[in-house]
């Protein structure tokens, strides 16, 4: 180990000192030391003294701040002012105690703490000797076990360890809830022939009046609210939401084939699953007739079927066919034709 | 002729005359009340004749370049008949009408016409044909609303465009969702009822009248308008929030590792 002096000890290490001729550039060795204005000035030191101190005085400040912010701010319900003050005293309180801790002890290490360079040369490597004893304790501790004289011993424990994580295989495999949530169930939704749509969350009916032209309407099937458990609930929900709008029917720029009774007076639903990733897709202008999702910007136009004009997103928007029924209020006229929502594995083509 | 002339002096001439013009100015007067009527009959519920007239005026004078005389519409901008009332309190009463200039959509700017002026010409488009009217008092009143359904409401039917904290957001091609915030209820409410530009329109089979109250109360709520958890960076989320991390928390950051690693002077 060489040490670098500051000229109280230890004698400065030489550059390029033991540089070998092989070698293509010579050890530089270590910069010249330069002393602080700490290590030559009393006064500097003890202004670095007194500035570490301040900080750790700061840190206790910020502790004294947040316990102010827990126990005595933010005690009346309701005060929101109040709650702001105490988040504002939690938080800056809580930095400062940190803060003041971690500057002072960098500060202080930087400008009080001795700064030698230091060359610490690299440990030698064990013996032959050292290889061979740990050798020998190995070999010792498997006579002291007798596995070998004892076969029966051997066996049974491999025996014992081969089937022990059994168990935990057989219960992660029971996790597989492809059953219960597998794409069989993502390509149907709870659209059917004649559900009516009904408001989002009211679950009250539509008549084709309640929509002037121009309207939105965020819509679920009426046998929705029927789903007793609230995970399942959701989890269909999620598949069958629709968005309801009114256009001029003059403005449909294309219908394929089959599909000419799907919309009802310039009414046209569509799934809010967006076929890129699954954002809701229900920002709709209704002048140019284009649905816009939040996530990615993937853009559909209702006028055309829902077709994708711009974006990351591949399909278009699976569009719900419907009508009205016997007392007038809007139903589907069946599920949705293909499966909701983006691409998935096992979903097939179209 | 000659008779006429010798009659001209006779004594009762002058009551005949008279008589003449009496029935006259009479009949036309009563000829044009009747016209009067006809028009009352067309007059909006809440507005005077005076208002409409008014209206005319102004709408003549400040829109008709590009709504057309009579309001059927020209090629820079669309027909009134049936904006109803409630349009004109939007569109003329938050300064998006009289538009400045051509855009993707019309801005917010100090109102152009005051509000008795803004009624004016509201008086006249409602004349036009029956459309949303403006809302009566009590469906402002946020006292009355139920601030917690109004939120409910309000994440499902406007939360997508206006942003789940009102913060406003962007549409497509320059369009924009604009933030709610410090909105007058009145604008908010027939903001809904008439669908401006591209906003769906809302109208009361969508979202009676009370739901809009409890709508207008929800955004007027203490509690959704401040910001407990500090600063709100606009409540835009992600894009202001990686914003201010990835400049100001990274600068942080490497100014700290520069000053660890410097040597004290």
């Amino acid at each position: 180990m060489a040490e670098q002096g500051n000229g109280e000890s230890g004698a400065a290490v030489t550059g390029g000192e033991g540089g070998s001729e092989s070698s293509a550039v010579d050890n530089p060795g270590l910069p010249p030391h330069r002393p602080r204005l700490a290590d030559v000035d009393e006064k500097a030191a003890k202004r670095n003294e007194r500035q570490v101190s301040v900080l750790f005085l700061i840190s206790i400040i910020g502790t004294i701040l947040s316990f102010i912010g827990y126990f005595v701010v933010g005690q009346t319900e309701g005060n929101l002012g109040d709650l702001r003050l105490q988040n504002t005293l939690l938080g800056v309180g809580t930095a400062l105690a940190m803060l003041g801790i971690g500057l002072g002890v960098v500060h202080w290490a930087k400008t009080l703490m001795p700064d030698h360079e230091i060359v610490e040369d690299r440990k030698p490597l064990r013996t032959e000797e050292d290889r061979a004893e740990a050798e020998q304790i190995v070999t010792e501790v498997i006579d002291e076990t007798q596995i070998k004289r004892r076969p029966l011993l051997r066996n049974t424990l491999i025996a014992a360890a081969l089937i022990a994580p059994l168990p935990a295989v057989v219960m992660f495999r029971d996790l597989d809830r492809s059953d219960d949530f597998g794409p069989e169930r993502m390509r149907h939704t709870l659209w059917d022939e004649g559900v009516r749509l009904v408001r989002d969350p009211t679950g009250t009916p539509i008549r084709a009046s309640d929509l002037t032209i121009g309207s939105a309407m965020h819509v679920i099937p009426e046998n929705l609210p029927e789903i007793s458990s609230h995970g399942e609930r959701i989890a269909e929900k999620a598949k069958a939401v629709v968005l309801l709008m009114r256009m001029n029917p003059d403005d449909f720029e294309h219908t394929s084939p089959g599909r000419e009774n799907w919309t009802h007076e310039g009414i046209i639903a569509a799934s809010k699953v967006c076929t890129h990733v699954g954002c809701p897709v229900a920002l709709y202008e209704r002048h140019t007739h284009h649905l816009l999702c939040p996530c990615h910007q993937s853009t559909f136009d209702a006028a055309r079927e829902f077709k994708v004009i711009f974006g990351p997103a591949g399909r278009p928007l699976p569009q719900l066919p419907i009508t009205v029924d016997a007392e007038g209020f809007l139903v589907a006229r069946s599920d949705f034709t293909e499966p909701v929502g983006p691409t998935y594995w096992e979903r097939g083509e179209a | 002729m000659k008779a006429l002339t010798q009659k001209r002096r006779h004594p009762f001439a002058f009551v005949a005359l008279l008589l003449l013009g009496l029935l006259l100015t009479g009949g036309l007067y009563a000829a044009a009340t009747t016209v009067n009527e006809a028009q009352a009959s067309n007059l909006p519920e809440g507005y005077s004749t005076e208002q409409v007239e008014e209206g005319e005026r102004l709408f003549t004078a400040n829109c008709a370049t590009c709504h057309g005389m009579g309001a059927d519409g020209t090629e820079n901008g669309p027909s009134l008949v049936g904006a109803g009332a409630a349009s004109v309190e939007f569109q003329v009463g938050t300064g998006r009408m009289p538009m400045q200039m051509h855009g993707p959509q019309a801005q917010e700017k100090p109102p152009q016409f005051n509000d008795e002026q803004t009624s004016q010409l509201a008086a006249y488009v409602a004349s036009l044909g029956s459309g949303p009217a403006v809302p009566a008092e009590e469906y402002l009143d946020t006292d009355q609303g139920d601030a917690s359904r109004g939120g409910e409401l309000f994440r499902i039917n406007c939360a997508m465009c206006h942003n789940a904290a009102a913060a406003g957001g962007a549409l497509t091609e320059g369009k924009f969702a604009p933030s709610l915030d410090g909105v007058e209820p009145v604008h908010i409410y027939t903001a809904m009822s008439t669908g401006p530009q591209n906003m769906p329109v809302y109208n009361d089979a969508n979202i009676p009248p009370e739901d809009k109250r409890d709508i207008i109360a929800f955004l007027k709520n203490d509690h959704f308008q401040s910001s407990p958890g500090g600063f709100s960076l606009g409540s835009l989320g992600p894009v202001s929030e990686g914003l201010l991390i990835w400049t100001l928390g990274l600068a942080l950051l490497i100014g700290s590792m520069v000053w660890l690693t410097s040597r004290s002077s």
